[in-house]
């Protein structure tokens, strides 16, 4: 087990292009499970593979437990991996596949066959099917064989790529909150990449975002959820995501729906100091509190969207802009076409700079 | 539930239209098929005939069959279809020795310059061989390698190689990156990740390529001819040794040309489904 440490670590693909990492600075701590997170093209699988070794550092270094692993090649950095279409090889039998590494470990043939079958028991795999070849196995168990030969090698290090894209949504769910058991319960150092921020949020004890190659934030999924350092944060965590509008600055607060909001102290604070006369403003959708013909923001309901629990109201909002989403209680909720007001309690908006997207103090 | 409406099969103008036209493609291919296999086995029946009965006008289709003519090639075949045997093995391994390596060098992990190496390696069949022939009869002389067999193995390999590695390149290139990743982070060395990854996805290309080394050098003709007499002759210069200078030697040459050709076919047929898997490798996905 070991901490891993990235230092400016940066990987350019093509000369003239915006690094896909761009001096990515990020620590992992002993034993945690750190998820990178991103749409695609965020950089988040290279930095995974430039920790792998498969991918070059173009500068900086890559640290696992105290040692500079930059450019040691990727068998003797003492990790595995789990990849998206988790290739197993597949004239191997799932036995032989999971115990490769042993093998060119040079491990014996029985301390081998008992590591795979502890690996196999604890993944649930039966026995029947260390024999079989890759292709005679549905989805899940690949992935579970994927996750066995990770787990066979002990390695300091679990490197993951997206290892649940390929499953249907029910399994993904499950499979989500068995990897999180497993790794809690074997204490290895995990980094895990997804682009789905649900998973993200569910499994890593910190997350990092990541954006255009830059790291934006990397703390706890709650801390990235209340305290989102820039509109991108804001945006990307949180499900469905964060109305962010721009909106013009108005004495004692900003104009949204024809109507005067006021703005938390230390927002209208920091928006005055930069000397901005907009700034873009986030309300998240179940910060949208439905009021009976008396709430501040009224609006028409053009798209409802049952979850069963709740429903999502798709709200254009008197005077104009982009529709916002609200959350609201599944039972009774407002029709299609309906007049409705909101309510937004103070401490549950976020201001954010409409250039730089940086948020306004908070 | 709901019910289909029941179609009449044949009373339907455009399905029986597309069933007509079905058969009619059918036919044509059968037709072309025949016109190719015919000749095929006129060999092989003038093989068994007399010879008095071979070149006769109109042909004989009904006559005593023999193996008068088997037996005679039989009894002087043997050098010529060791020689052949130990050349086409001989360069077919050394083939898939050498190709195998450098189509890694240049699909997997691609040298500096791959390109003009690839170039390279397809360029030296675009000489017409009979260029080449008077300088490697020359060098041939001076190595004292003329009519000998270890000739034979390395000019077959020298022939053979240039399509066995854009063959083997091109199965290569089809076995996904993430395997050969998974393999380097498993502690797979170059020689392991060849042996123990690689060749084992493509080894229907391979049989595929190791098939076609097999039939060209089987029935290559030319540098046979040229560079060997007796020590080295092998199976085509025993089809021509068939042909005497004077008499009747049809059925005597099909009789040859009906044993000549038993191995190719065999080792086709056996190899049939890895060939058709292996030569339309990346066609399907």
């Amino acid at each position: 087990m070991a901490q891993v440490k990235y230092v400016s670590a940066t990987r350019v693909y093509t000369k003239d292009a915006p690094p896909a990492v761009d001096a990515l600075d990020l620590d992992v701590k002993d034993g945690e499970f750190m998820v990178l997170v991103g749409p695609s093209g965020s950089g988040k699988t290279t930095a995974l593979r430039m920790l792998a070794g498969l991918e070059p550092l173009d500068g900086g270094r890559v640290e696992i437990g105290d040692r500079d692993v930059t450019f040691v090649p990727p068998k003797d950095r003492d990790i595995a991996m789990v990849f998206q279409n988790y290739a197993l090889y597949p004239q191997k039998t799932v036995a032989e596949n999971m115990g490769f590494a042993l093998k060119m470990q040079g491990v014996h043939k029985d301390e081998r066959a008992r590591r795979v079958q502890e690996a196999a028991r604890l993944l649930d795999l039966d026995d029947q099917l260390l024999s079989r070849k890759p292709k005679a196995l549905s989805g899940g168990q690949r992935q579970r064989v994927a996750m066995g030969r990770a787990i066979v090698r002990e390695p300091q290090v679990f490197l993951m790529d997206e290892p649940l894209s390929n499953l249907d949504a029910k399994l993904r769910v499950q499979t989500r909150s068995q990897i999180a058991e497993l790794q809690h319960r074997l204490g290895i150092t995990t980094v895990y990449v997804t682009h789905d921020q649900v998973e993200a949020m569910t499994m890593g004890h910190r997350v990092a975002v990541l954006s255009g190659g830059k790291l934006q934030q990397c703390a706890s999924p709650r801390d990235l959820y209340e305290n989102p350092i820039n509109e991108f944060v804001a945006g990307f965590i949180g499900s469905p995501s964060m109305n962010l509008q721009t909106v013009p600055l108005t004495d004692g607060g900003v104009k949204l729906a024809g109507t005067v909001l006021p703005l938390p102290g230390p927002i209208a604070g920091a928006a005055k100091a930069a000397g901005l006369s907009e700034i873009v403003l986030g309300i998240r959708p179940e910060h949208l509190h439905l009021a009976n013909g008396s709430g501040e923001l009224p609006g028409d309901v053009i798209l409802v969207e049952e979850l069963g629990a709740d429903a999502l109201l798709h709200v254009r909002l008197a005077a104009g802009g982009d529709p916002v989403v609200a959350r609201a209680e599944g039972r009774r909720p407002p029709a299609l076409g309906q007049h409705v007001t909101f309510n937004v309690q103070p401490d549950d908006m976020f201001g954010f700079h409409p250039v730089t997207g940086a948020r306004l103090a908070g | 539930m709901t019910a289909m409406p029941v179609r009449p099969v044949t009373r339907d103008p455009r399905r029986f239209r597309e069933m007509s036209g079905r058969a009619g493609w059918g036919v044509l291919a059968w037709i072309v098929a025949i016109a190719f296999f015919i000749p095929v086995l006129w060999m092989v029946i003038t093989a068994f005939k007399p010879e008095s009965a071979a070149e006769t006008w109109p042909p004989q289709f009904i006559f005593r069959p023999t193996l008068a003519e088997f037996r005679l090639v039989f009894s002087g075949w043997g050098p010529f279809v060791t020689h052949s045997v130990i050349a086409t093995v001989g360069s077919t391994i050394l083939v898939l020795l050498l190709g195998i390596p450098a189509s890694y060098a240049l699909s997997v992990y691609p040298v500096k310059r791959w390109r003009d190496g690839l170039f390279f390696v397809i360029s030296t069949k675009m000489l017409p061989i009979v260029a080449a022939i008077g300088p490697l009869y020359v060098i041939a002389v001076h190595t004292h390698l003329l009519d000998s067999i270890w000739l034979l193995i390395i000019l077959y390999t020298a022939m053979n190689l240039p399509l066995a590695i854009w063959m083997i390149r091109s199965f290569m290139l089809e076995v996904p990156s993430e395997l050969l990743e998974a393999a380097r982070l498993d502690g797979a060395g170059r020689i392991r990740e060849i042996t123990g990854v690689i060749m084992p996805i493509i080894s229907p290309g391979l049989v595929s390529t190791a098939l076609i080394c097999v039939i060209f050098a089987w029935n290559e003709l030319f540098l046979a001819l040229n560079l060997t007499v007796t020590n080295a002759a092998t199976m085509p210069m025993f089809l021509i040794s068939s042909v005497p200078q004077e008499g009747l030697y049809i059925a005597h040459l099909s009789a040859a040309a009906t044993i000549a050709s038993i191995p190719v076919i065999a080792v086709g047929w056996i190899a049939q489904r890895s060939l058709v898997r292996g030569l339309s490798m990346g066609a399907i996905k």
